[in-house]
């Protein structure tokens, strides 16, 4: 077990060099032209442009310039091009309101989710799981972008069925009922989608779960209805929903969200990272790309080992 | 739980027996005839799909509609200019200041939708540079279509490429492919994708002998499509491993097929059915990583329109002028709810466990 954690954390940590790398690559290499004729934006002088080269030792190998902006992301030091504010520091500013906006959009979608599954799953067949079912695939059908315009002209504040308030976010800390409301909206808007997904994976999965053969024995012993269902159908059903939320929750939090902070105008990571791609500016993508990777390969080891400990036919060698 | 499937069992039985008597003999039918079978008796599922060639349709005959119903282009302003409204001018952007009793109209909005009160023009309405929207709805159709589609295309059949030739030699070749679909797998997709769209809509790309200009529809089809390989590839991977230690596969090996032989007529029509569902749904999908990258910015560049860039443009307007945003929204919705449908009952028709999961 211990030496399946440390192998996941080494190829963890390749994952994010890797990641990183290619990242730079993108963004210094694939334009093409004088990286720092563009890094300096339309108004920039000789001087600016001279600078830009010295400072990502654009002269040198790129291996080196690489090295250059790793040294001083990790150590704290990065500066964005067009703002010149801390990079780490901007990412720890859009935290509050990513992980607001997630964990709160989490819970929502896996509850949601989870109910949604069963409750079509055990009338399966029946009305309530033809509405749901349709319910879900124009849930999974929606863009969210779309969704949250929409959440936002008919229930915002000064439109037509005003009783939200109109984006932006309230810190928990300075007001933590206007911080609720502020979140609501969002927390729905991002959600939808992965209710609508999740309800139909479940189902299939109960589904599929109780053609099994133990379903039946547990059944022909005379175990109760719903004991059979959350003791022996529901929890092996679960499982690979534990696997979808785990890789989902981590890109959620790593900036997959981007699209509904951009609608809402919630100041968080995904936004940050929105700002950065608009004004081409490397050194906030390089870090929201790295805090990204980092979610994305935890959460995947998390995700192996509750599988494990929830399955033991998979536990790792 | 009733999921016992009787009723079918007796259907299917009455007519083998109806065969038998007439021929004689009991008549083979292929999977993908009984796949059809099932499918032509999903109507909700074929609803969706002529819905879905609907669209494509309509917005194929964008040039026809410019041409002869709406006489503009999709990007051509009409900025200070009026038209004729039941016999009365108005103004394409309205002009604001004040009116007969004094009171004030903010300049700058755009004309609502007229139907067909103004002779085809502007039937949906104009945006805020004085543009046609419904001319602009069907070419940004076409546009997000053949994204799309386009990258749909791209993505599965290298996605079905790197899975059969990592299925069938594994070893080393499994191990650089399904490193190379880690790799992409651990970035986040929506942040790779924009990384590389926005990086690649400043100079195009200019590599390897490969010339594409910035601004072109390639861009995101390529972006959209390489982001996505291992979404396809990883579960078509697992199914080729698994058909791999068959004995059809042996049997073919033993009577001397070559490998390509093997994995294009014996593995390949194996995975086909998966491949089909998948490519139904990775084009809903790409539809919408279509829409959200150029919502963002960093996916069809303007002036081209797309249904993305055109709820874009009608965001900073949803006060004054909602239709903006509204109406290319619901054209996504449709387009890919009529595939993600399609995609479902097609999955129904081809999984036969999902003969046992749909039967009540």
């Amino acid at each position: 077990m211990i030496a399946f954690v440390i192998r996941r954390l080494i190829g963890a940590l390749l994952v994010l060099i890797a990641v990183s790398f290619i990242t730079y690559l993108i963004f210094v290499k694939i334009p093409g032209g004088d990286p720092a004729f563009r890094i300096a934006g339309r108004t920039a002088t000789a001087q600016n442009i001279e600078d830009i080269r010295q400072k990502l030792k654009l002269d040198a190998p790129f291996y080196e310039q690489y090295w250059a902006m790793m040294k001083s992301l990790f150590s704290g030091s990065l500066v964005s091009y067009s703002s010149q504010l801390n990079v780490v520091d901007q990412i720890k500013a859009g935290i509050p309101a990513t992980f607001s906006l997630c964990i709160g959009a989490a819970i929502i979608w896996l509850f949601f989710g989870i109910l949604v599954g069963i409750i079509s799953a055990v009338t399966a067949g029946r009305w309530s799981d033809r509405v749901i079912t349709v319910l879900a695939l124009i849930g999974i059908s929606l863009p969210v972008f779309w969704l949250g315009l929409m959440a936002r002209y008919f229930f915002a504040q000064g439109h037509p069925f005003a009783f939200m308030p109109d984006g932006g976010y309230v810190p928990f800390t300075a007001n933590p009922w206007q911080w609720f409301t502020h979140l609501l909206m969002p927390w729905w808007v991002l959600a939808v989608l992965f209710i609508g997904f999740y309800g139909r994976v479940l189902r299939s999965n109960i589904l599929d779960t109780i053609n099994e053969d133990y379903v039946r024995t547990a059944k022909a012993k005379g175990l109760a209805y719903k004991r059979v269902m959350v003791k022996h159908v529901l929890r092996n059903s679960l499982i690979p929903i534990v696997t979808l939320f785990g890789l989902d929750f981590a890109a959620v939090i790593g900036g997959s969200a981007i699209l509904t902070e951009t609608v809402f105008d919630l100041k968080g990571v995904g936004w940050y990272a929105a700002q950065a791609v608009q004004d081409l500016d490397l050194p906030p993508i390089m870090g929201v790309t790295i805090y990204a990777t980092f979610f994305i390969v935890l959460f995947s080891v998390v995700v192996d080992l509750t599988y494990a400990w929830l399955d033991p036919r998979i536990r790792p060698t | 739980m009733a999921t016992e499937s009787t009723t079918d069992f007796t259907l299917d039985t009455a007519a083998a027996l109806a065969a038998a008597e007439d021929e004689g003999a009991i008549e083979g039918k292929s999977p993908w005839y009984l796949a059809w079978r099932r499918l032509r008796r999903n109507y909700v599922a074929l609803a969706f799909l002529l819905l879905f060639f609907v669209i494509v349709a309509a917005c194929l005959c964008a040039p026809l509609y410019k041409d002869h119903i709406a006489h503009t282009g999709p990007n051509t302003g009409h900025l200070g200019e009026t038209f004729t409204r039941d016999g009365k001018q108005v103004a394409v952007v309205s002009k604001g200041g004040f009116g007969q009793n004094g009171e004030f109209h903010a300049g700058g909005i755009p004309v609502g939708p007229q139907f067909w009160h103004a002779g085809g023009k502007y039937v949906l309405g104009a945006d805020n540079q004085g543009r046609d929207v419904a001319v602009r709805l069907l070419y940004g159709g076409l546009n997000s279509l053949a994204v799309g589609i386009g990258s749909a295309i791209i993505c599965t059949f290298f996605a079905m490429l790197f899975a059969l030739l990592a299925g069938y030699y594994g070893g080393k070749t499994d191990w650089i492919i399904s490193r190379f679909f880690d790799l992409i797998w651990a970035f986040p997709v929506l942040l790779l994708a924009i990384a590389l769209g926005t990086a690649l809509s400043i100079n195009g790309f200019h590599h390897f002998g490969i010339n594409i200009k910035s601004g072109s529809l390639w861009i995101p089809t390529l972006v959209i499509s390489y982001v996505l390989i291992p979404y396809v590839g990883r579960p078509l991977r697992g199914q080729i491993l698994s058909l791999r230690e068959k004995e059809f596969i042996e049997a073919a090996t033993s009577q001397g097929a070559s490998s390509w032989r093997v994995m294009l007529s014996e593995l390949l029509p194996n995975i086909a059915s998966t491949v089909l569902v998948f490519f139904t749904l990775i084009i809903a999908n790409n539809i919408l990583t279509e829409a959200g990258l150029s919502f963002l910015g960093a996916g069809v560049q303007p002036p081209s329109a797309s249904w993305g860039t055109m709820i874009a443009d009608g965001q900073s307007r949803i006060a004054t002028a909602p239709w903006l945003a509204i109406i290319p929204g619901i054209m996504i919705v449709l387009t890919v709810l009529s595939l993600n449908v399609f995609g479902d009952g097609l999955r129904d028709a081809l999984d036969p466990r999902a003969k046992v999961r749909m039967e009540h």
